[in-house]
């Protein structure tokens, strides 16, 4: 039996644009369905350092582009302060980088209007030890980090608080129904179990980033032409500084390390690649970002890193009908009008810092389709702090279970120290495959239950994305265990389903592993495996 | 200030404390050799209990039923595999003396038998092992009889679910239910297995449980436990409390550091040193040397430094997680002595896509080669001494991960690695001559 869903908007790709999009519409009283076929920031939106730009990394490129990121900057970190570290950043030149780049910068950064203090290069070493003895320069600016799952998740939480409007996980677009040149319906399968589902809309958002292309295909669409580029980042075992630390010269490889809780990002690398699918870091890009990376920080060359991943950036080739060119630098908002459709939008490229921009701009277009008048208002509405992101933030947890003081709530992620009772909380409110279903306006209860998705579970990998689980040099390959044991014990987890979900979330959280296996790392691996597959025999599941 | 340098001698030296080295010291004072073991001891505490020989083939999801077929079929397949260079009976010989010494310090094993036992994990898997302790042989019996069965757990406890084990294996053994209780005296917050095992070893615990564990049994004559029945006794832990209960009761291994690694562990450090062996655990060896009189061991701990000095050694230092094998960004080496690593030939190839890939991953099969003496070869493919054996998981073209082979890897080249020791020293004429 097929499932049919009816929305005002769906909106097809959980990135942070689709997230925003579905928040920005959602605050305009126009109810929208987001889907990801994977979960939410499965894409480049989760695969990226998590830097919040102060616009100065872009002065010598694109000004148009710096000035987006600095007016975007000191916005999220005004209305969105809870998924926001306002660590500073630091732009460092070491012996032998180019002195005329060096000299031009805080020119270049006064064009776009962002503030760029310089430093003695012993001011920059005391506010950051871990820096070179061969520094020759350095800047501070405002950079800052971000966490793009805490804002992903906070944009749906919210959305669903103001309407009702409905987020999907795991539900694969397969074809578009199209009549009288309108998209009249999405038709989708879950991707896990296949069952059928029917989306029907009266507009339709494709904000797939990278897969952006293959969507308006799926429409007919010829006017999206993207490039892809593949970006790898290392997960260094330590913070090892306080702020962003930036290489002082043109963009190119291994040149940002960006702290992030108790962990630091080392990046990023740029190749262009044909398939979207079948990413991973090669031995190759791994050693250069780490030789790159200890040019500024001499420490990365013998730290300790705990992943490599990589995602694919979308590149926008041509400018396609970009209706407000001016504004939009950097991403693409297409109306594809051209292409003989009234009700369908396509929006991509762009940064995690211009999101909320992005977004804006596409619900303009939508609700200027649907003949809605009223404005957007993310500019000025804060996002509200609540449950549904709040456990992605490191130290979330054990504060949560050091006010509780419940001797027994055991924690489970040892690493993190995520007690039972955050476990709880995430299955039962964080977004996604189980969030609480809720009408729309005029619409009758209960139409929406249909949207729950019955018989699937919140799997390891659903609850390590809501929360810091399996994020801690240990990697989840203790805790994993220890969650599934505690999803059994509550009868959340009844048959070997669980087991299948414990040997997903282990070969999932490898493929970040798998690059950076050398040293301590490959006692820690050799370790888990003799439990997984040794003990538990979790390689051998369809043979018991 | 100097720190006075304490000298060891000894006929033999085992550098090592995980099982490869335990069971060649075992193997060593039964042919009453003089010997020393070093090493931290860390990787034993991994241990589950079960002693492992051949579990599953390589590459295959097929469990392994009759080990001794599946190593003759190995010894065809896989020449270069340490288990296909040693005789099915020295294999055999091997285990039963290993558990042989265990049962007499109080941890009682099932005998090597013809078929593996089918034994049972905390996850409600199944697993196939060689030997059992006797406190998880009622296990694997009750199952294969579909025996009504209790699997109990602990308020408090975590990573031990007694529903867990019941949901993932209830559909082979329907008999089998799920029941949770306080542990005695311990009625608030979390509990820790290596508390419960102590505590059990005061018998006025052992009343309280059994009176618990009898309200739970309903029909059943048969009681699942998490693996915490004494530290010490274990044996006499488990007995007292069938006894008490008249109840047929068994463990189920927990996560690692578990009881019943921690009881090896134990024993193995009690028991040896009482049987002559010099015990410097929990260091690091940090130079081996060989001259012309033998081989010189030199070590640090908190005193100041060590030296043994020994006629022959044994290398039993395991792999990355034990420090006999490490993992750099360009390659594989072994610390101690440089010795040549056998490895893919780039970091690339070292693991396969997909972690549980049930071919398993080359870099296990990296490793230090040995001849048929169980001499390390050195640089230009010759033994890197006469007197240096090697035994355990440092030796190449194994996967003990993928092959459950562990414990049968470690106790069957610890013997044979002892055998060619003591052949080394009484040939050599004067070596053993002082214990004579």
């Amino acid at each position: 039996m097929t499932t049919t869903l009816e929305t005002e908007v769906l909106i097809i790709g959980g990135g942070v644009t689709g997230a925003g999009v579905m928040r920005d519409l959602a605050l305009r009283g126009i109810h929208c369905v987001l889907i990801d076929k994977v979960d939410l920031c499965a894409g480049a939106s989760g695969g990226n350092h998590g830097l919040l730009h102060s616009g100065a990394r872009y002065v010598s490129t694109d000004v148009d582009a710096a000035i987006e990121c600095r007016q975007e900057n000191e916005r999220l970190k005004r209305l969105a302060p809870q998924c926001i570290e306002a660590t500073g950043g630091l732009f460092v030149g070491v012996e032998g980088d180019d002195v005329g780049f060096a000299e031009n910068f805080p020119g270049l950064c006064r064009r776009a209007a962002i503030s760029c203090d310089e430093l003695t290069v012993a001011e920059a070493r005391r506010l950051e030890p871990q820096l070179s003895d061969r520094l020759v320069k350095a800047y501070r600016v405002p950079d800052a980090t971000v966490d793009p799952f805490h804002l992903a998740l906070a944009n749906v939480d919210h959305a669903r608080l103001t309407n009702g409007s409905i987020y999907r996980s795991h539900t694969e677009l397969l074809r578009f129904d199209i009549a009288d040149s309108e998209v009249r319906a999405a038709v989708c399968r879950d991707s896990r179990t296949h069952a059928p589902l029917v989306i029907r809309a009266r507009q339709f958002v494709n904000a797939g980033g990278a897969w952006a292309m293959n969507i308006a295909r799926l429409a007919g669409c010829r006017d999206v032409d993207l490039l892809y580029a593949k970006g790898t980042l290392l997960v260094n075992h330590d913070r090892m500084t306080r702020h962003v630390v930036n290489r002082l010269r043109p963009p190119g490889d291994g040149d940002i390390l960006v702290p992030g809780g108790t962990v630091s990002l080392l990046g990023t690398t740029s190749t262009r690649v044909e398939n979207l699918d079948q990413i991973a870091p090669t031995i190759e890009e791994v050693d250069r970002i780490v030789r790159e990376g200890a040019a500024m920080i001499p420490a990365l060359a013998g730290a300790r890193y705990t992943r490599a991943f990589s995602r694919v950036r979308p590149l926008l080739q041509g400018a396609g009908n970009t209706s407000d060119r001016a504004a939009s630098r950097g991403f693409a908002l297409m109306d594809h009008a051209s292409q003989g459709l009234a009700n369908f939008c396509t929006v991509t490229g762009g940064k995690l810092t211009t999101f909320r921009l992005m977004a804006e701009k596409a619900a303009d277009l939508v609700a200027a389709r649907l003949g809605k008048q009223q404005p957007g208002t993310t500019a000025t509405v804060p996002l509200p702090i609540g449950d549904a992101g709040r456990w992605t933030e490191p130290g979330a947890a054990p504060r949560h279970w050091y006010k509780l003081n419940n001797p027994a709530d055991m924690i489970l992620c040892e690493c993190e120290m995520v007690p039972q009772s955050a476990v709880n909380q995430i299955v039962a409110t964080a977004p996604g495959e189980a969030a609480p279903a809720m009408s729309p306006p005029g619409r009758p209860k209960g139409e929406f239950r249909s949207a729950q998705h019955a018989g699937c579970l919140m799997s390891l990998e659903a609850i390590s994305l809501r929360s810091r689980i399996g994020k801690g040099p240990c990697q989840g390959s203790f805790c994993g265990i220890r969650v599934a044991s505690y999803l059994y014990d509550t009868g959340y987890y009844s048959d070997a389903a669980g087991l299948a979900y414990m040997r997903d979330f282990f070969d999932e959280r490898f493929k970040g592993q798998r690059g950076v296996i050398w040293g301590a790392q490959a006692a820690q691996m050799e370790l888990a495996e003799a439990l997984h597959c040794g003990l538990l025999g979790l390689d051998a599941l369809e043979a018991d | 200030m100097t720190e006075l340098l304490r000298t060891f001698t000894a006929e033999l030296a085992v550098i090592g404390s995980g099982m490869a080295g335990f069971a060649a010291s075992v193997f060593a004072v039964n042919r009453k050799i003089a010997t020393a073991l070093t090493g931290n001891s860390g990787a034993l505490a991994y241990t589950t209990g079960y002693l492992d020989l051949l579990g599953r083939v390589d590459g295959s999801t097929v469990a392994v039923t009759d080990p001794w077929q599946a190593l003759e079929n190995l010894r065809a397949a896989q020449t270069r595999h340490p288990l296909s260079r040693i005789a099915a009976a020295e294999i055999r010989s091997g285990f039963d003396e290993f558990t042989s010494f265990l049962g007499e310090g109080g941890i009682a094993y099932s005998r090597a038998g013809q078929r593996n036992i089918t034994a049972l994990t905390p996850a409600g898997t199944l697993k196939q092992t060689l030997c059992v302790p006797a406190t998880m042989a009622a296990g694997p019996r009750a199952f294969a009889a579909q025996a009504a069965c209790v699997i109990v757990d602990f308020e408090g406890l975590k990573g031990f679910s007694a529903r867990e084990v019941v949901a993932n294996l209830g559909d082979r053994w329907p008999g089998l239910v799920a029941r949770r209780i306080p542990f005695p005296d311990m009625a608030r917050g979390e509990v820790y297995p290596e508390v419960m095992a102590r505590a059990l070893e005061v018998p006025a615990t052992r009343e309280k449980l059994a009176a618990a564990l009898t309200s739970v049994a309903g029909q059943a004559r048969v009681i699942g436990l998490p693996a915490i029945l004494g530290m010490h006794r274990p044996d006499h832990v488990h007995a007292d409390l069938q006894r008490l209960t008249g109840l047929e009761i068994f463990e189920i291994p927990t996560m690692p550091p578990s009881v019943p690694g921690v009881r090896l562990r134990e024993l193995l450090e009690q028991a040896l040193p009482a049987r002559g062996v010099t015990l410097i655990p929990q260091h690091k060896v940090a130079r081996l040397s060989f001259d012309d009189e033998g081989a010189n061991l030199d070590l640090h701990d908190s005193f100041g430094p060590i030296r043994i000095r020994a006629q022959a050694v044994i290398l039993a230092t395991g792999r990355f997680l034990s420090g006999g094998l490490e993992a750099h960004p360009d390659r594989i080496t072994e610390p101690l002595l440089d010795l040549p690593v056998t490895q893919p030939v780039g970091r690339a190839d070292w693991y396969r896509e997909r972690y549980t890939d049930v071919r398993g991953h080359a870099i296990h099969r990296a490793g230090i080669e040995i001849d048929a003496d169980s001499r390390p070869l050195g640089q230009g493919g010759r033994p890197h001494s006469e007197r240096l054996f090697a035994a355990g998981v440092v030796v190449a073209h194994q996967d003990w991960i993928r092959s459950r082979s562990g414990a049968g890897i470690a106790i069957a080249t610890a013997y044979k690695a002892v055998l060619a020791a003591e052949s080394y020293l009484r040939e050599s004429p004067g070596k053993l001559s002082a214990r004579a």
